[in-house]
Formats: structure tokens, C-alpha cells, sequence
């Protein structure tokens, strides 16, 4: 792994994650096979232990935190909202998420959906466009060179930078926040691509190469499968930073959804709104990023 | 005379030292011939060559200069007529036991349907004694098991030879015995001609109809040829019962023994 990981690649050694454990879980599995029941025991009431310490203190952060909050709210700073009037708009929100005033004024739950929904058509298009090159470029170390330092650059502008020139260019601010997303969605996945393709083991690519395999058979049976914890972890990363940039995608251009809706919540100082909305942002993020563990566990192959 | 089913001629390969750039010959202008049905063995010692010739006449690693012929034919890329299996299985971790079998039947027969395929990879699953762990990974597997996948999914597409990356290296010595067997077993029910490369002298006997001697590389050549005169079937307690299996193991290692100290 470590021979072929160019050092170009800098964002793939920090986001690829070894299709394999790589050594530490060789030696978990050796330890395992010489000596399942300590090994295992010992592990499990580690674990209980940490567990049971991890819940308390993160129980108590949370108390910290709002106790912090609601301090602040009341001698801080009097007109900032306290916790218990967010929860109390968060509530009137969340009791009614579907329902449709106008275009200013839609339940929480299509403002959810809209983002979402946006996400989802920029995330997989950009998703669909990264893996093919990250394949092309996995397999051809001439074109890799050749590209890498473009991607890289690209990499580093945020896709925000871009709003301006695509909505001058498409001239449209639907079609602007789905390019944004789809901008978003495509470096990681891009960079973890390549590196998981040029990765594979030489061995599972002359199996190919001897069962005469065509090509498109190779790419779907070999080659994404043995990428394909790379391929995830990159996706995650992806994700994570589309739904970071759309928000403010959504602010800038007015397209109806979460971020939208904090920003016309700004406009009216309806902060307690403000602050249930990033809550709410968080909270959808998590969900998403949980989705991504799901796959990632179910593509993990040790080898 | 009836054309030989193998036949490498003349071939040649170098390597860069990765350290000091010097080019060095593994072997140059080699050559052997296998017959249709024949185990034929080439022993020789760890370095000398034996995977580098195997993966030429396999066709994923390119020689500089020689011809290998399947059938009278020059092969000229890898292919689903020699089937190799690998001293590290060289499995899909991501695919069961069925899925590893099914992922050569799939390519060896792609006009079949789906229970066509199913049938195939049960058979064969089934003649490597895996029924019960058909589901499993190969992460679940003991290195036994892996290489019997490994047989499995190189006799299901039924290649015109079998090339044996020594195949049973990696396995404990109690389990190796009898795949040995089940190896010999499949050969002849088959009647799928076996190409084989190893460091294991008395592998090498128990198995073959021929073995071929290598010298140790760089500049490898094959010195000798011994035809093992033991009546099949052959088993490890038989052969330690006959002093003439003795006589021609320390042939053998004499031969290589000393060609390694010269
Ligand atoms: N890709 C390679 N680059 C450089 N040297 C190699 C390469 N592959 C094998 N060698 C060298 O070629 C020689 C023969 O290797 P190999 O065929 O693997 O031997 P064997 O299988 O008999 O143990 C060894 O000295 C080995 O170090
Ligand atoms: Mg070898």
C-alpha cells in the first residue's frame, strides 16, 4: 500500500481508508486465532467499561453546554434565546413539518426534503462523474501525473467560490446550487477512487486477466468491489462536504430549503429559529454520515 | 509422435536488482515440454525461478525472448486454457466460497444461465469437500480450505492445463497431506493435465510422473529430468516403506544440494 501511495496524493493518505486492517488487524486475527477466549474476554469488559465512562461524560458535556446556554440567555445576554424557547419552536416546527403557505412559508419537513432532494441529484451525479475518473485515472499512472495537480488545485477552491461564475455562466440558481453540491462531491471521492483502484492487489487483477475478463466485467467484479471500502470513504467525505456547502448555496441563491431558511430566519432576527435550523442541519448530517458507516461496513472486506 | 499439450522453447528473462539497477538473468533459453494428461513438477529452490517461469507460461508476466505453445499454438496473453493456482490463493476476500467459484464459471461460460452457472459452482464446490462452508469468506477459512477454493475455481473451467504456483506451501503439513490427495484425485478424474512448481522434494515424488530439476538462478536452468518410476496410487506410507524412494530423494537433493554450493 505504502509503495504505490504517491505523495501527491496528499488528501487520499489522510481520507483513504485501507481496504484491509491492515497490520494492526493482522495481528488482532493472529491473536484471535491463538487465543480466542482471554483475547476476546478481555477486550469485551474493556469495552463495557469505556462504554458506561463514555455515555456519563458525554450525558454531561450535553448538560454543560445547556446550562452554559441557558446562563448566558439570562444574564449574558437577555434577548438571546434560551434553550427552552428553541425547544419550544423546534416543537412548533417539528409537531407540523408539512405544510405549504406560499413559497416563504413551507413546513420544516419539505425544507428538509428540498435540501435533501438537492443533495441527493448533485451528490450522486458528482458521485457517478468521480468514480469513473477515479477508476481511469487508478489505472493509468501516466494520466494520474498528468491530472493529479489539476484535482488538486481544483480540490482546494471551495465549491462556494464557484457560485458566482456558474450562476453567470448557467444563469439559473436551481441548476447553480446542484452544480455547487455536485462540485462538492466530487475531490474526495475522486482522490480515494484512484488510490483505492491503484491499490489493488496485483494478484486479483492477473485472476481477472486469466479468467479473460472483459473490461466491463473487470471494473464491476474486480475492481469496485476490491476499491470499494476506498471508494466508500471517500463518498463519506464527499457527502459530508456537499451538505456542509449547501447551506450556504442555498442562503446566497435563495433556493428553497435549510439553508434558505436560516437565512430568512437572520432577516426576520428570528434567532431561535436560527438556532433550531443549525441544530436541525447537524443533526440531518449525522444521519447521513451513519448511512455512509452502514455501507462502509457492508463493503469492509479483510483479506 | 504425438505433439506435446506444453511446450515452452528457449525461453529467456531478466530482472533489475531493485537495489543496484544491475540487470541479472532468473534463466535464459529454457525449455520443456508437458504431454496431455501428464503431472509434470519442476523442483528447484526458493529464488531460482520457478514462479517467474510458471507466470510466463501463464502469460501474466512477459518473457524477453522464447515461445510458449499451448495445443501447437503460441499463447500470447493470459487465458481461460491454463488455470493458475497461486501459492496465496489469490481469492476475492470479498466473495463467499460459492462466489469465488462462480466469479471463473461466469467467465469461462457467459452464454450460460444463472442455474447452469448454480449447478457448476455446486459441483465443484462439492468435489473440494466445501459444502458446509460454502457461505464463508475466505478471512473465515484456514489456508486449507482457501486452496481447495483456489482448485476449485481452476478445475471449474475446465483449462487445458493446470499451472501450481507451489500450491500447497502455505498450508500446515496434517491438511497438506490430504488435499495431495484430493489433488491427485481430481488430476485423474479430470484427466486435466498438471503443470507444477515447487521447493518440496518429496511433494514433488509423491505427486508427479516427472520431475524436472532446476538449478538455483540467477542464470537457472533445468539440469535434469526424472521420471518418478512409483506405481500410482501413491501414498506417504507407502513410498517410506520402498528404500528406492529414499535412494531418489537423496538423488535429488544431492543434485540440487550440490549445484547450490557450487
Ligand atoms: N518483479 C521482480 N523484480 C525484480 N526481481 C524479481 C521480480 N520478481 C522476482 N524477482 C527475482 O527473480 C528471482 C526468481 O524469483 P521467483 O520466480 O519468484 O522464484 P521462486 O518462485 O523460485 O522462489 C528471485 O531472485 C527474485 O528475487
Ligand atoms: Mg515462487
Amino acid at each position: 500500500m505504502s509503495n504505490s501511495n504517491p505523495s501527491t496524493l496528499s488528501v487520499s493518505s489522510a481520507a483513504a481508508v485501507p481496504p484491509s486492517g491492515g497490520a494492526a488487524a493482522k495481528k488482532r486475527a493472529m491473536l484471535k486465532a491463538v487465543d480466542p477466549g482471554p483475547a476476546r474476554s478481555a477486550a469485551g469488559s474493556l469495552g463495557q467499561r469505556v462504554g458506561g465512562n463514555w455515555m456519563v461524560l458525554s450525558l454531561f458535556c450535553l448538560l454543560l453546554f445547556l446550562a452554559l446556554w441557558q446562563r448566558y440567555s439570562t444574564v449574558g445576554n437577555e434577548k438571546f434565546p434560551s434553550p427552552v424557547v428553541v425547544a419550544e419552536h423546534a416543537w412548533y416546527f417539528l409537531s407540523d413539518p408539512f405544510y405549504d403557505n406560499g413559497p416563504n412559508d413551507q413546513g420544516i419537513g419539505y425544507l428538509v426534503g428540498f435540501s435533501l432532494g438537492r443533495l441527493a441529484v448533485g451528490f450522486l451525479a458528482g458521485s457517478v462523474v468521480a468514480v469513473f475518473l477515479g477508476v481511469v485515472l487508478g489505472l493509468n499512472r501516466t494520466l494520474f501525473k498528468a491530472l493529479n495537480p489539476y484535482i488538486q488545485v481544483l480540490r482546494a477552491i471551495s465549491p462556494i467560490a464557484w457560485m458566482p461564475l456558474l450562476l453567470y455562466t448557467v444563469q439559473n440558481s436551481g441548476w447553480t446550487a446542484l452544480l455547487v453540491v455536485f462540485m462538492a462531491s466530487m475531490w474526495p471521492t475522486l482522490a480515494n477512487t484512484a488510490f483505492g483502484v491503484n491499490n489493488i492487489k496485483k494478484e486479483y487483477l492477473n485472476v481477472a486477466a486469466i479468467l479473460q475478463m472483459p473490461t466491463l466485467a473487470k471494473v464491476f467484479r474486480v475492481i469496485l468491489p476490491g476499491a470499494g471500502p476506498a471508494i466508500v470513504a471517500g463518498l463519506r467525505i464527499s457527502m459530508g462536504s456537499a451538505w456542509v456547502a449547501i447551506v450556504p448555496a442555498e442562503a446566497l441563491l435563495g433556493s428553497l430549503g435549510l439553508g434558505y431558511f436560516v437565512w430568512n430566519e437572520w432577516n426576520n432576527l428570528g434567532i431561535a429559529n436560527v438556532i433550531f435550523a443549525i441544530l436541525l442541519i447537524g443533526a440531518v448530517g449525522v444521519m447521513l454520515d451513519m448511512l455512509f458507516n452502514r455501507l462502509a461496513k457492508s463493503l469492509a472486506y479483510t483479506d | 509422435m504425438k505433439m506435446p499439450l506444453l511446450k515452452v522453447e528457449g525461453v529467456s528473462k531478466y530482472f533489475q536488482d531493485p537495489r543496484s539497477k544491475n540487470e541479472f538473468c532468473v534463466f535464459s533459453d529454457l525449455s520443456l515440454s508437458v504431454k496431455e494428461k501428464e503431472f509434470v513438477a519442476v523442483l528447484g529452490h526458493s529464488g531460482c525461478g520457478k514462479s517467474t517461469l510458471l507466470n510466463i507460461i501463464a502469460g501474466i508476466e512477459k518473457s524477453n525472448g522464447g515461445v510458449v505453445f499451448l495445443d501447437g499454438r503460441q499463447t500470447v496473453k493470459p487465458g481461460l486454457d491454463r488455470m493458475v493456482v497461486f501459492q496465496n490463493f489469490a481469492l476475492m476476500p470479498w466473495l463467499s466460497v460459492q462466489g469465488n467459484i462462480r466469479l471463473a464459471v461466469k467467465a469461462a461460460y457467459p452464454e450460460w444461465d444463472k442455474a447452469a452457472i448454480n449447478r457448476r459452482v455446486e459441483k465443484y464446490v462439492e468435489m473440494v469437500n466445501l459444502t458446509e462452508a460454502r457461505n464463508k469468506k475466505p478471512a473465515e477459512l484456514s489456508g486449507g480450505m482457501r486452496q481447495r477454493v483456489g482448485l476449485a475455481r481452476a478445475f471449474s473451467v475446465n483449462p487445458r492445463i493446470m499451472l501450481l504456483d507451489e500450491p500447497f506451501a502455505q498450508i500446515d503439513a496434517l491438511t497438506r497431506g490430504v488435499i495431495q490427495q484430493e489433488l491427485v484425485r481430481m488430476w485423474e478424474d479430470t484427466g486435466i493435465t498438471i503443470f507444477m512448481v515447487t521447493h518440496d522434494v518429496d511433494e514433488a515424488i509423491l505427486l508427479s510422473d516427472r520431475v524436472l530439476l532446476m538449478t538455483p538462478g540467477p542464470g537457472a536452468t533445468l539440469a535434469e529430468e526424472i521420471t518418478i518410476p512409483f506405481s500410482r496410487p501413491r501414498t506417504r506410507d507407502r513410498l517410506v516403506e520402498d528404500p528406492a524412494f529414499f535412494k531418489l530423494r537423496d538423488r535429488i537433493v544431492a543434485f540440487l544440494g550440490h549445484r547450490q554450493a557450487a
